[in-house]
């Protein structure tokens, strides 16, 4: 086990080797942050201690060297935009996303699981075909629009939900977190259905399809010879077996939805990372989104190394060491 | 004679599908003893898995049992309610299958798998039924049992799952076993120690024993008495001595003809002329009339039961000379 999380440890240094190079040459094509930062007014001594400041006036290569050298002792750089460390600000707009993220996919895992195992246990009754339309409607629609409609139903129009924001937060580990009061909970409904609905809808296929080809099995047909109850055969027969695609997309989701909640946020102005990267294209604000992309690249590595090592645990075939 | 421990009469199972009925059980009627061995035969496709999943109402749609009766020390099965059925499973008939590495689930200990068997029918600790399940283990001949009882099913061999899967079906004791080809997928070597075991493991507990088997030759060796399918019915059954001594029914002639050991060297083996025919078409009368060489007129009909002793066959022209 030990050799095996050394090896993919080694594996993912150069992943992030790659990657931070990647992205460091794509962002430097999107544009050049000095019509930004500098003001159209500015003299040319000015502009030039700006640029030499920054060092935007040296090669490609010596700014990605100056780069990946402070990358090395923990420093991302500054934001050019808010002019404070990239990494405190990214950390301080991380736990709304996190918070966010977290409910969403557990959400669709904890009520999209159960729902699929069901419509794969009675793949013909009408609550399994209703499951399978809703499935459907999550998959098709595309998520702006639900959460319009999610807004104008539940806050325009009811009056139930608030439209947006974080709401009330409570500070631990010096920063805030919504779903620790009432009124952040509320706050977080919305946008977290929003942002589950197609996870769900996902969570339902995938343990439909296989709790569907488990029950035909002879390892069920075998449990049922023994007298096992339905409902002990798929808590602990099924729900085992289809675990391992499960956390695969349970991983893949949960990074991705990190990564990229983009829309939701804006949609519900939650004030996330996917917002801030949005913001930071918008004004070129080269070391945050540098720093953003490559710390994406490590939490995608970091859940990835993290899922296989729960299928070993899931697994016992893929375990080393076998007797 | 006392009671037979599982008497089954006129079971009729049928497939109702999009191409037709597929009747793959259709009148099947025998009677077991505690202690015995009945060895149920025939080619493949001739309903014994069927037959075999009928006693234990395992039959899942398309399928239905649609005519007859399964009595376990006297209580009809046909008809029960789902709950008191599965409190019969595994407790009063268990089954094993033919691939232990299809019927094991593959991400559970042994352990689990056995303390979840113990648990559907007795409501014992943790640490309890785990001993039961390492005792089972011990009687079918898992060395170390105690140890190795936390392993895998990948972990064991072809053989030692095989012996995972009857102690799980010994757990409770049941009266009858049924084993649908379990050593088919197994090695040569492995499949005649199994068998063995299987008679003794039978012997001791008292339970009956159904032994399914293509292979008329396995049955042979173990069964004290054989059934003959065809076409979803039993065409001939009686001890084993007399039925392969003197085969009644033309079907089991043919089959005895091609088994290996009765080849006359430097010949090719006598095969039963003809195929298996399809159960959505059914000859009318006889199902094996298409193929017999006996065949006339009359077996356009249903042949009746015919009886003598302890055997029974249904044919109109069945084979009287004696071989030996
Ligand atoms: N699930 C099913 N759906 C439709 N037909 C079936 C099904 N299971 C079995 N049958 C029919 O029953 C016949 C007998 O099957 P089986 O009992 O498995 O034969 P075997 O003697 O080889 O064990 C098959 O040839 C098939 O026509
Ligand atoms: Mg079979």
């Amino acid at each position: 086990m030990l050799g095996f999380v050394i090896q993919r440890l080694m594996q993912a240094a150069a992943v992030m080797l790659v990657m931070s190079a990647l992205v460091f040459i794509g962002v430097y094509a999107i544009g050049n942050p000095i019509d930004v930062l500098i003001s159209p007014d500015a003299d040319q001594h000015t502009r030039a201690e700006v640029i030499a400041r920054f060092g935007l006036d040296r090669p490609l290569w010596e700014q990605y060297a100056t780069f990946l050298g402070r990358l090395l002792q923990g420093d991302m750089g500054r934001s050019f935009v808010f002019g404070m460390p990239v990494l405190s600000l990214i950390l301080s707009r991380l736990p709304a996303t996190l918070e966010l993220t977290l409910l969403a996919v557990i959400s669709a895992t904890l009520i999209g699981v159960p729902l699929g195992m069901y419509a794969g246990y009675k793949p013909h009754s009408p609550v399994s075909k209703a499951i399978m339309a809703l499935s459907v409607l999550g998959f098709s629609v595309p998520t702006f629009w639900v959460g319009i409609l999610l807004i104008f139903g539940f806050a325009v129009q009811l009056g139930i939900l608030p439209a947006g924001g974080r709401g009330q937060t409570v500070n631990v580990l010096g920063v805030g977190w919504s779903f620790l009061t009432l009124d952040g909970l509320k706050h977080l409904a919305l946008p977290a259905f929003n942002l589950s609905l197609f996870k769900m809808s996902m969570m339902i296929r995938l343990s439909r399809a296989g709790t569907r080809e488990i029950m035909l099995s002879d390892t069920v047909k075998f449990a049922r010879a023994a007298g096992l109850s339905e409902r002990v055969i798929l808590g602990r027969h099924v729900l085992k077996l289809i675990s391992i695609p499960i956390v695969t997309v349970f991983g893949l989701e949960l990074g991705s939805t990190l990564a990229f909640a983009v829309v939701t946020e804006t949609i519900f102005s939650w004030p996330g990372v996917g917002k801030l990267i949005i913001d930071s294209i918008s004004t070129l604000d080269r070391p945050v989104m540098v720093a953003y992309l490559v710390l994406v690249a490590f939490l995608f590595i970091i859940i990835n190394l993290s899922v296989d090592l729960v299928y070993a645990t899931l697994d016992p075939r893929l375990r080393k060491g076998r007797g | 004679m006392t009671a037979p421990v599982l008497a089954v009469d006129d079971l009729a199972t049928h497939f109702f599908t999009r191409a037709g009925v597929a009747k793959a059980v259709d009148g099947v009627s025998f009677a077991i003893q505690r202690g015995e061995v009945l060895g149920l035969v025939g080619e493949s496709g001739s309903g014994k898995s069927v037959t075999g999943f009928s006693l234990l109402g395992l039959i899942d749609p398309p399928g239905r049992i649609v005519r007859g009766s399964v009595k376990l020390g006297g209580e009809d099965m046909v008809g029960l309610s789902r709950e008191r059925l599965r409190a019969l499973r595994g407790k009063r008939i268990a089954m094993i299958f033919q691939d232990p590495m299809m019927t094991l689930n593959p991400v559970l200990s042994i352990a689990q798998q056995m303390t979840l068997a113990v648990h559907a029918h007795e409501k014992v600790s943790q640490a309890e039924a785990r001993e039961r399940a390492i005792r089972a283990l011990i009687r079918v001949g898992i060395p170390a049992a105690a140890r190795r009882i936390d392993d895998y099913p990948h972990q064991f061999s072809g053989g030692m799952r095989q012996r995972v899967a009857i102690a799980m079906a010994l757990l409770h004791g049941p009266d009858v076993i049924v084993a649908d080809e379990p050593t088919t997928a197994l090695d040569v070597s492995i499949q005649a120690q199994i068998l063995t075991e299987m008679r003794e493991l039978a012997r001791e507990t008292g339970a009956a024993l159904i032994w399914i088997s293509h292979d008329l030759a396995t049955v042979s060796s173990l069964a004290d008495r054989i059934a003959v399918m065809y076409a979803g019915r039993i065409v001939e059954e009686g001890p084993t001595a007399r039925v392969l001594r003197d085969p009644r029914h033309p079907y089991t002639r043919g089959l005895l003809g091609a088994l290996p050991s009765r080849a006359v060297p430097g010949q090719a083996l006598p095969q039963i002329p003809g195929a298996t025919p399809s159960l959505l078409r059914l000859p009318p009368g006889c199902p094996f009339s298409p193929r017999c060489p006996n065949a006339d007129d009359a077996c356009r009909t249903e042949p009746p039961r015919a009886t003598e002793g302890a055997r029974a066959w249904r044919c109109h022209h069945p084979v009287m000379e004696r071989a030996a």
